[in-house]
């Protein structure tokens, strides 16, 4: 349990996902500039990380591998990602009505949220089991969520801020990620 | 003539991506750790870039607009396995580097923009020309940011040191944080210079 703790804590804060691994980083300056936006495409993308990691390790191990058909990982993956949104886009719409307009016009954004893909692969990569796939997919989804929010805050600031011209919008957006980077990094130690 | 010109130059200072045209940035901050490893990643993406383009403009009659996304993955997805392969063959040492970078040009924003933007929509010989200026900006843009992060950070460039002696290197350029900071500040120089040469511009005008 305690290693699991570790993990987790490691995957969400220590190795960010998006301030240390990079992954993510286009949805990040994109989304970011309001709060609302940003809660709405975490919770896209937690919903759907965890379904496309799952969906990706079963493809891989009893698809690609068997078959002797791992060259073809990449094409695989993002053909499963990009259905699987299609799916969840379609069932959403039928059975939660209310759901689906909070997160619809996130969900086509997500097939190419490089976080999805790269989790999917970097899981293949480590080999991870079943449940060690599950739990990473979750803490780095949980991981991104955070990140967006807390810059998605601080963003909304620069409303009122005296920002120099030159560097309004993504410029400021860089840096403010860079200097919120740098306080993640301060925890590698922790590990 | 002149419109093809213009689509390949368009690449290289208007529309140069990332700068210009904010997008396929995780991966510009992940390999601009060093010189070589960003003119590798680059390499790779005018490969798939150019292979992506130059399909799509010729199936564009045939692909069906309602499932264009899928197919345009489809064919970006195939060159991104043929770079991954032939690096993994030829050049091991990168192959390593880069890691999971490669796979993740099948989600670099800039090749899936320029199928829906321009490629679906053009003739091939300017799809060609656009798959190249774009290729090449986005290379040169990834070339520049490591050579600044690496001549910064550690000193040296392509491996080789560049700084005299007592240059300890500031390892911060180097560490992830860093490369938010070296992006945001070379967009914000980008933007300074460009206004300058509109206002210049103007004035002739």
């Amino acid at each position: 349990m305690g290693d699991y703790l570790l993990f987790m804590l490691s995957a969400i804060v220590i190795n960010n996902i998006l301030l240390i691994k990079f992954l993510g980083v286009c949805p990040f300056i994109g989304v970011s500039s309001s709060m609302d936006s940003a809660i709405g495409m975490s919770a896209a993308c937690i919903f759907v990380n965890v379904l496309a990691s799952a969906l990706c390790w079963m493809v891989q191990s009893f698809v690609l591998e068997p078959l002797g058909l791992e060259y073809i990982q990449t094409l695989a993956f993002i053909v499963v990602i990009a259905s699987l949104v299609q799916l969840v886009e379609i069932v959403l719409q039928k059975v939660a009505p209310p759901l689906y307009s909070a997160l619809g016009i996130y969900l086509p954004l997500i097939t190419t949220n490089c976080m999805i893909f790269g989790v999917a692969v970097l899981n293949i990569r480590e080999e991870r089991g079943f449940i060690d796939t599950l739990v990473y997919a979750v803490s780095t989804a949980v991981g991104f969520s955070m990140a967006l929010v807390l810059l998605a805050g601080i963003r909304e600031r620069f409303a009122i801020a005296r920002i120099p011209k030159v560097m309004q919008g993504f410029p400021a957006g860089l840096i403010t990620a860079g200097m919120m980077g740098l306080s993640f990094y301060g925890l590698v130690g922790l590990a | 003539m002149s419109r093809i010109v213009k689509e390949f130059t368009k690449g290289l200072w208007d529309e140069i991506p990332p700068f210009r045209f904010v997008l396929g940035l995780c991966s510009v901050l992940a390999v601009t750790t060093s010189v070589s490893s960003a003119v590798g990643l680059g390499g790779g993406v005018v490969f798939v870039l150019i292979m992506s383009n130059v399909l799509v403009s010729v199936f564009r009659k045939i692909i069906p607009d309602k499932v264009r996304i899928a197919v345009f993955i489809v064919i970006i997805a195939s060159g991104v396995i043929i770079v991954e392969l032939v690096m993994q063959a030829y050049f091991y040492g990168l192959y390593q580097v880069l890691g999971i970078w490669i796979p993740l040009s099948v989600v670099n924003c800039v090749v899936l923009g320029r199928a829906e933007a321009f490629a679906r929509k053009e003739s091939v010989v300017l799809a060609l020309a656009d798959a190249l200026g774009m290729g090449i900006g986005f290379t040169i843009s990834l070339t520049v940011l490591a050579a600044l992060r690496e001549i910064i950070g550690v000193g040296t460039f392509f491996g080789i040191s560049v700084m005299p002696e007592w240059y300890i290197g500031f390892p911060y350029i180097i560490k992830p944080p860093g490369a938010f900071v070296c992006l945001g500040i070379i967009l914000g120089i980008m933007n300074v210079v460009s206004a300058r040469l509109d206002a210049k511009k103007q004035q002739a005008a």
